[in-house]
Order: structure tokens, then C-alpha cells, then sequence
């Protein structure tokens, strides 16, 4: 891996302020992998795997790695280090008109940021209960009714905040705020540096104690026993394909953004495959874990793994997981590893989300660094606090992040692949540029994988949640309520994308040269 | 745990944790080209 350099002073040049450098080529890995692990490596990716095919699917999985999630990571990177700027800046360079495109990914990024504060928030208040066990024994009323404080009407909007909830998503917002005033290397790469490796460390030691509880084995057993009759199934495909789409933490923004504060000259594709692959490693890594304490809980309660629910998301981490965590020896320790794993997995998250906003802000507006740490960090935690410090607040989640996820973030990909590579023709210099920058080259097969493969594979994927999301209301909830939060906070990102574009830039954006030269009939 | 279950999780690991490996392999032998494209990046 490269040698860490020191931080490249910024010089203004051509009206144009220096934009922010990472310290070195293992600065922006750290940082993307820190981005890429987060919630849903740990709480999503053990019980899609299980729930799909056991075994089985890692075959799906892995061709969805290499099919797609490379492929769109390259894409990424190639838009964000050849254009210099976060998603707006740089796809307007591109072509003026995507430009709305990139505010759309910030406006996603608005949204996913202010709900996953507040899971970081339950996650902050759960390290704590740890150490007293303060769930109980009815694990889910705990959560549910006395954290929460969930209301028995049906799902809707309120403004009678649960201090249990407020106060962790406060600090939570001030540290993130903090975090963000530092800048790219000092605060974003340096908290990464700081928090993956305490991640690794802690989550390694909660799967050497979980492999070696009784009744392991019986869930490593359910983990990967195949069933191969599931492969016929296309919804198995999806699911690998979403999992590995929504985990890499790719086309709304982040890796762009990322991307384009790293050296001119430097390796483009050799360090995204150490972050795909670090990323799907730690699934792994949290299959094992997540799976052998599934089966010790199946053991204590004299049943089997199939028997079990809530095996995934909210209800693993927050219901499931702290009713294990009781019956096991020392476990206000596990409790404790286990919430501080979730938090700093979704902390280096949360700030990489931010980050594409403030970038966004920064580029177009002249912030600076700080301005845009405190206003873009200020309104998102207001608006967060207001939606889900409330009785309400799992309910918007809910929903928002259903339609946020699977719908703005799918539809994204299938806009930036089709337009920069079908409409506006730049895959091959896209291609060129990896080529000419990387120690690992791409070829045709990269265009045809990032340009035809995935999104054709989007594209059904959309196609197959719209009919099912018309079909029947969402986790039956009123459709009021979807109309608004769901579909409503799609409508928003794109008239907020709209508006956004229609303002003023503060410099001009097309002063601006690509680096290499690309020549379409030269080399 | 089964035998079955036992090669597909080591398969799993062998994929996935070696690929991790092979990159980060790839990576230390060869971080950055060597010769790099002629004209000079203009400065950011």
C-alpha cells in the first residue's frame, strides 16, 4: 500500500480555492472503507444471506460483487477524480444538465444522514443499558414501548419528544459537527484511522466469544448450509444484488466525493477493489458472529435456528441481539462490544454521508469547511431531532428509509450509468482515465458491466419494488402516511435537486481542465 | 457443524478474505504506476 504522505498545501489557483487532499493513498482507503462498513454490514447482510439460500448465496453475492458493485465503485471514482468536485460539481462538468443529478444525491444523502443519526442514537443509549441490562427480559416491549415510547395509534407524524432518544442524537450531531470542521484529512481521515481499526478489534473479539458459545455451530450450520432450489429464484438475485448495491456505499455521491479529494495522480482501481473487498469481508466476518449467537440463543431457548425471528435490522440489533446478550457469561461485556461496534461501523458512515453535502455546498457556494460543517450539520440535526427524537420517530424511519434506499439511491445508479455512459458517451474516457492512472487496468468489460450489466439489473430491481410498494401498503402503514414520508421525500430530493441547480455558482464551475488529456481516435 | 456447511463456509473465506488479501497484495507491489502520462496535471 502506498506510503502515507503529508497533507499538500492548498494553494489557490486560477480564482479556484485548493480543493481538500486526503494525507495519502491509505488515507482515502481507510476513509472508504470506513464509509462502505457500516449498519448494514453488521444487521442486514447475515440474515439476507441466511434468508436467501444460505451458502447458496454467496454465489449470487459474489457475482453481484464483481458484476455490479466493482463496476458502479469505478464509475464512481472515475467521475469524482476526473471531474474534481462532489457529485454536483463533477457531473455538471460531464454535461451542465446532470448537474441536477448530483443535487439529487446530496438531497439522498440529506435524508439517509438525518435517520441514520438517530439509529446511531438507540445505538449510543444500548452501550450504555449494556452494562446494567437494562432491557430485561421482554426485550422487544423495552425497546419498543419504554425507550421508545412507540404509541399504540397507527404510524403518523408527533412532536412529543422521548429525551431518551434526544439527548444521544444530540451528542451525536455535535460530534459528528465536530468531526466535519476538521476537514477531510485532519477530521474524516483521522477518525477513521482512529475508529476502524478500534471496530475490527472490538467486532474480532465478539466472534472468537460467539464461535465458541454452544449452539454455534447450529447457526453457522444454518448460515451456510445451501439450498441451491433458491437460485432459480429471482428474487434471491435481487436480494444479492441490493445487498451488495446498498453496502458499498455506491452512486449517491459518497464515492465521488471521496474520490475527487485524492491526487491527481494517483491509483484509481487497485485501491477500490482493497475496499470492496475489505467491505464484503467484514460481512463475512459478521455472518459468523451474528449467526453463531443466533444458534447459542436457539440452544438456551431449546429450539432451532428456523424457529427464530427478527433476525435482521432494527429488530436484530435492538430486540434480539440484547435478549441473547443476557444469557450470555459476562454480558454486560459483549452488550458493550456489540453497541460500540454498531456505532463507530455507522459513525465512519454518517460522516462520509455529510460529507457530500457539505462538498456540494462547498463547491457551489464557496463555504468553508467549518460554515458548511456547522450549517449543513446544524439544520440536518434540527430536522432529525424534530422527526425522530418523537414517538413517531421509528415509524419515519421506517418508511423513509425503504423508499430513500430502494427507490432514490437504485434509480440514481440507472440515471448516472445510462447518462454518462449511453447518453452523454463518456465511457471511454471514463475508462481511459482508470487506465491511464491505475496499476490494475479496465478494459471493454468495465463499460459493458457499469453501462449494460448493471443497470439492466436496476432497473428490474426498481421495477419489481414500485409494483410490490403499490401493490400493499408498506409494513401496514396508512397510505397518507407513505404518500408523505415515502414517496413524499423522493418528490422532495427532486425538487430540491431543481432548486438547488437553478442557483447561482459562486465561481465558475467550467474553469476546469481533465486530467489526461483524452484524444477519442488518439492511443 | 456439517460438512457441507463446513466447505461452503471455508469457500466463503477463501473467496472473499483471500480476494481481500490478493488486493491488498496487488496493491503493496504495485501503489502507483510508474511512468505517468506525459503532459503534467495542471494544479488543482
Amino acid at each position: 500500500m502506498g506510503t502515507p504522505g503529508s497533507p499538500v498545501p492548498a494553494v489557490e489557483t486560477a480564482g479556484q480555492p485548493a480543493r481538500q487532499q486526503w494525507s495519502g493513498q491509505f488515507g482515502f482507503i481507510i476513509s472508504a472503507i470506513g464509509s462502505a462498513v457500516g449498519l448494514g454490514n453488521i444487521w442486514r447482510f447475515p440474515g439476507v444471506a441466511y434468508e436467501n439460500g444460505g451458502g447458496a448465496f454467496l454465489i449470487p453475492y459474489i457475482i453481484a460483487l464483481l458484476t455490479a458493485g466493482i463496476p458502479i465503485l469505478f464509475l464512481d471514482y472515475a467521475i469524482g477524480h476526473r471531474f474534481r468536485g462532489g457529485a454536483p460539481l463533477a457531473l455538471r462538468r460531464i454535461k451542465r444538465w446532470l448537474e441536477s443529478l448530483g443535487w439529487f444525491q446530496v438531497m439522498i444523502c440529506f435524508f439517509i444522514g438525518i435517520y441514520y443519526a438517530v439509529i446511531l442514537a438507540w445505538a449510543a443509549s444500548f452501550f450504555v443499558f449494556s452494562f446494567t441490562q437494562k432491557w430485561g427480559d421482554d426485550t422487544a416491549s423495552f425497546f419498543l414501548f419504554d425507550y421508545l415510547h412507540l404509541p399504540d395509534a397507527p404510524a403518523g407524524y408527533s412532536l412529543q419528544f422521548v429525551p431518551g432518544v434526544l439527548i444521544p442524537l444530540v451528542l451525536i450531531w455535535v460530534a459528528t459537527i465536530a468531526v466535519l470542521a476538521f476537514g477531510v484529512a485532519k477530521g474524516v481521515e483521522r477518525a477513521n484511522i482512529v475508529f476502524m481499526p478500534l471496530l475490527v478489534v472490538a467486532f474480532l473479539v465478539l466472534v472468537v466469544r460467539a464461535v465458541t458459545l454452544p449452539g454455534a455451530t447450529d447457526g453457522l450450520n444454518a448460515l451456510f448450509t445451501p439450498d441451491f432450489s433458491k437460485l432459480g429464484s429471482a428474487d434471491v438475485w435481487i436480494a444479492a444484488y441490493s445487498q451488495i448495491f446498498f453496502s458499498l456505499s455506491i452512486a449517491f455521491g459518497i464515492m465521488i466525493t471521496y474520490a475527487s479529494y485524492r491526487r491527481r495522480k494517483a491509483n484509481q482501481t487497485a485501491p477500490g477493489l482493497v475496499v470492496a473487498f475489505a467491505n464484503s469481508s467484514f460481512e463475512i466476518l459478521a455472518g459468523i458472529g451474528v449467526f453463531s449467537i443466533v444458534g447459542f440463543m436457539a440452544h438456551q431457548q431449546g429450539t432451532t435456528v428456523d424457529q427464530l425471528s427478527g433476525l435482521k435490522g432494527v429488530s436484530l440489533a435492538f430486540i434480539t441481539f440484547p435478549k441473547v446478550v443476557s444469557e450470555m457469561p459476562q454480558s454486560w461485556l459483549f452488550g458493550a462490544l456489540f453497541f460500540a461496534s454498531l456505532l463507530m461501523a455507522g459513525f465512519t458512515s454518517l460522516i462520509s454521508i455529510l460529507q457530500v453535502i457539505m462538498a456540494g455546498f462547498q463547491d457551489k457556494f464557496g463555504f468553508s469547511v467549518r460554515r458548511s460543517a456547522i450549517w449543513v450539520g446544524g439544520v440536518m440535526g434540527l430536522v432529525s431531532t424534530l422527526l425522530f427524537a418523537t414517538v413517531q420517530g421509528l415509524n419515519v424511519l421506517d418508511a423513509m428509509d425503504k423508499w430513500i434506499n430502494e427507490i432514490g439511491i437504485v434509480s440514481s445508479a440507472i440515471i448516472m450509468s445510462v447518462a454518462v455512459i449511453w447518453v452523454c458517451r463518456r465511457g471511454r474516457e471514463l475508462s481511459f482515465h482508470l487506465s491511464s492512472l491505475s496499476t490494475f487496468k479496465v478494459k471493454n468489460v468495465w463499460l459493458f458491466l457499469a453501462g449494460v450489466l448493471s443497470p439492466t439489473m436496476l432497473v428490474y430491481m426498481l421495477v419489481q419494488v414500485v409494483i410490490s410498494l403499490i401493490k400493499e401498503p408498506y409494513g401496514g402503514m396508512p397510505q397518507w402516511f407513505l404518500l408523505i414520508d415515502g414517496w413524499g421525500s423522493i418528490v422532495l430530493s427532486i425538487v430540491g435537486a431543481l432548486v438547488l441547480t437553478k442557483l447561482a455558482w459562486r465561481r465558475d464551475p467550467d474553469r476546469f481542465e481533465a486530467w489526461p488529456l483524452f484524444a477519442p481516435n488518439g492511443k | 457443524m456439517t460438512d457441507t456447511a463446513i466447505v461452503f463456509m471455508i469457500l466463503a473465506m477463501v473467496i472473499i478474505w483471500g480476494g481481500l488479501l490478493a488486493s491488498v497484495a496487488f496493491l503493496i507491489r504495485r501503489p502507483e504506476l510508474k511512468v505517468w502520462p506525459e503532459d503534467a496535471p495542471p494544479e488543482d
